[in-house]
């Protein structure tokens, strides 16, 4: 576990960099991770994948998987990877504050 | 205050473990043609993308079932001289026993929502992963590439394939 301060914010990150607490997460503390992560800035498309993902771990109690990502967020697959070109499997929860998802697809 | 950790990037961060040398890409061979060999290539080579890692999957032999058009939809799983079937081989040779397991995977598959094939080599084309079909392989199935459903990248030779794959991880399935 390690304490990061992204946006003048104290998170507490594991050992790969994810948000211990989603609730520490901030619009601002996903745009330092994105920054941190070569994504800057963030655009509207972006958004539209973290709140989409954001939204869905709030109901489904985990983090979507890529497939389910663009299936529903309304961002398809080619656009995903083109929006997050190091791995939107994990980049993407990543800068959401949200653990890295479970599924394999 | 945004400190210099930001501008430092994420490996700096004191406790964050990055691996030292992090797999970049993974150039998959798929020999086989069965349900319980194309699976396990395809998830690999999508885990991959999934994680920013460059994949390629080289369909050579039997391996090209899973990417001609009159084939991809019906992959089967042998029951045959499969010792991780719970069935006898005396029975497992029987008619329909293959068709039985086939549909008994498919079955199972769908239900843990794993997309079908077809499904799979469409996310890995959108993904960016590059598939291609051994030229030689082509020739001695008699197949062209209007035959291969069209996600396939193009027809390679091995020398071509091993210059394409430089650098990467290989993996024979």
């Amino acid at each position: 576990m390690a304490t990061a301060t992204y946006a003048g914010r104290d998170v507490q990150l594991n050992d790969e960099g994810f948000l211990l607490d989603s609730t520490q997460w901030t619009p601002e503390v996903g745009e330092a991770i994105a920054h941190d992560a070569g994504i800057d800035p963030l655009t509207n498309r972006h958004w539209q994948v973290i709140t989409f993902c954001r939204e869905d771990a709030a109901k489904e109690g985990q983090p979507p998987g890529v497939r389910r990502i663009a299936q529903l967020s309304g961002v398809a697959m080619k656009e995903l990877y083109a929006l997050f070109p190091k791995g939107p499997g994990k980049l993407a929860a990543r800068i959401s504050g949200l653990p890295k998802p479970q599924g394999c697809i | 205050m945004t400190t210099t950790i930001l501008e430092q990037g994420a490996a700096k961060i004191p406790g964050i473990v990055t691996p030292k040398k992090p797999i970049e890409a993974v150039s998959i061979i798929l020999s086989k043609g069965s349900l319980d060999m194309v699976y396990p290539a395809l998830i690999l080579a999508n885990g991959a993308r999934m994680s920013g890692i460059e994949a390629t999957i080289f369909f050579t032999f039997w391996g090209l079932d899973a990417i001609t058009r009159t084939k991809i939809d019906n992959l089967h799983v042998s029951p045959v001289g499969n010792p991780s079937m719970p069935m006898p081989t005396m029975l497992a040779g029987l008619p329909g026993m293959e068709a039985m397991a086939s549909a008994m995977m498919k079955k199972e598959i769908a239900k843990l929502d794993i997309p079908s094939v077809p499904e799979l080599i469409d996310i890995l084309h959108e993904s960016g992963a590059q598939l291609y079909a051994c030229k030689m392989a082509m020739e001695m199935f008699k197949l062209e590439q209007k035959d291969l459903v069209p996600q396939v990248d193009g027809v390679l030779t091995v020398i071509d394939f091993f210059d394409k794959a430089a650098g990467s991880q290989i993996l024979f399935i």
